[in-house]
């Protein structure tokens, strides 16, 4: 019994110590409360809460305080925000913001999955993009496209990114929130940002010479420049044997241009919902 | 024991992650670059002198008078982790520009193994309260002695060729390993030839 009592003595103690301790924290948060700058909260509020890094700040609280102190003028930094925080951080500030600024999305620029590319070995590490790019430039013959181990669906924030049935990963252009995370983990920079409204893209990044490509991928750019001579006004312009578009201007030559081209890589950028969805 | 002695003691000879290897996670969490390792280290430095001085009162004018002093360590675990709540309360309120350099730190202290050793060891030892206090404080210089020497290793290693199975925390045990036997030069024959 004596036992009994010791153990119930113990507990009833413990339990109104840590009850006045908690008691007494309670009381302390409520008077020693440091009021936050209403400015700052707002913009709090207007940002997404992401906290991905998109702006160049540890995250939205730092961005936020950055903007309302003054020492960044910029903005326009949240990119994941979209149209929606740009309009609501301007009328915090009591600023103009240009909302009409062009969302740009992540877009893999390579359609050479496991039929139409050539693999030089087997590879059967780990899976990683950065890890295969060290072990000859990774398993598939050229060295420029997406090795599809999905590096850059890793440290999406947000999940837009899967692997496909095939061997290279899809973007969904809905879900991207622009933070170019996925750019910056590419080992072979096949990851490209490019505007939402892009019509058409070019989706290869082989640097090699037209006959390398050729041998290596059955849709790679050979750097044929039918594109760029034939439609002169559609954007599209070769360098490094490969052919970049710009999205400056809208032409219609460049469904023309796509039809025209040898290796069939220029194609519509809008990767269709249901798509994105049944990959992986 | 002189005040000295205890200095030496808790710096040198029984260094709380060295000698005895407390406080291991803030040791190798915190150690990658030397200025965040001194903030980590004032922060610890801070905490362990107060703590010391509030456990002291606590077993010596509640505990031991009611009986109750086989309930300590919960007692100190909910003390210590309540104190450094409120701590870094009042730091945010009236020193914004210390809570710049201590706050981020202070809550990861709350549950460290390193304070609530301090504390344990002054009870056992029969501390006074002023030896309390300084056992405190010197195991507090102890720590930021440790962790700012690992950092500064760290940051060397940073350059230096590592395998990479040895990348990050293993090589950062294996340095910390190292130090501790470097360490274990200070002993009691040390402290007798400085205070005879």
């Amino acid at each position: 019994m004596d036992q009994v009592l010791r153990i119930f003595w113990g507990f009833l103690s413990t339990v109104l110590f840590g009850g006045l301790l908690g008691t007494g924290l309670a009381i302390a948060s409520r008077k020693l409360k440091v009021e936050k700058d209403e400015t700052v909260e707002a913009l709090e509020g207007a940002f997404p809460g992401l906290n991905c890094g998109a702006c160049g700040y540890a995250g939205c609280g730092s961005y936020a305080e950055a903007v309302a102190a003054g020492t960044d003028e910029d903005l326009t930094k949240c990119k994941p925000g979209g149209a929606d925080t740009l309009e609501q951080v301007g009328s915090i500030m009591g600023v103009e913001v240009d909302t009409n600024a062009a969302r740009m999305v992540a877009r893999v620029h390579c359609i050479g999955g496991s039929e139409e590319a050539v693999r030089s070995f087997n590879y059967q590490g780990i899976s990683d993009c950065t890890a295969a790019t060290v072990l000859f430039n990774g398993d598939k013959a050229c060295k420029y496209g997406c090795l599809g181990l999905g590096s850059c669906a890793g440290v999406c924030p947000v999940n837009a990114i899967s692997k496909t049935d095939n061997g290279l990963v899809v973007v969904d252009q809905d879900l991207c929130i622009s933070c170019g995370k996925c750019v910056d983990i590419c080992p072979t920079g096949v990851m490209r940002m490019i505007p939402e409204s892009a019509d058409f893209i070019v989706a290869c990044n082989s640097r090699d010479k037209g006959k390398d490509t050729k041998a290596n991928c059955k849709v790679g750019c050979i750097g044929c420049r039918i594109c760029e001579k034939k439609f002169p006004d559609a954007g599209y312009k070769v360098e490094d044997n490969l052919s970049f578009l710009s999205y400056d201007s809208k032409d219609p030559g460049r469904a023309e241009a796509a039809a025209k081209c040898p290796a069939k890589c220029i194609i519509p950028n809008k990767v269709k919902a249901e798509e994105a969805s049944n990959a992986g | 024991m002189s005040y000295f002695a205890i200095l030496i003691t808790y710096v040198f000879i029984s260094n709380l992650i060295l000698a005895q290897f407390l406080g291991l996670c803030p040791f190798i969490g915190v150690s990658k670059n030397v200025e965040s390792a001194v903030g980590m280290g004032f922060a610890v430095t801070f905490v362990m002198s107060i703590a010391s001085l509030v456990t002291w009162a606590l077993y010596h004018f509640i505990l031991l008078p009611l009986g109750l002093t086989y309930l300590q360590t919960i007692v100190f675990i909910l003390t210590i982790a309540s104190l450094v709540q409120l701590v870094e309360m009042v730091v945010q309120k009236y020193s914004p520009v210390l809570y710049k350099a201590l706050g981020i730190y202070l809550p990861l202290i709350t549950t460290n193994c390193a304070v609530m050793g301090i504390a344990l060891i002054n009870i056992q030892s029969g501390y006074n309260v002023l030896e309390s206090f300084t056992a405190g404080i010197a195991a507090g210089i102890g720590f930021l002695l440790a962790i700012v020497l690992m950092s500064a290793i760290r940051v060397q290693m940073e350059t230096e060729k590592v395998p990479r199975f040895l990348k990050g925390a293993p090589i950062a045990f294996i340095s910390g390993g190292l130090m501790a036997m470097a360490f274990m030069a200070f002993d009691k024959a040390l402290l007798n030839n400085l205070v005879g």
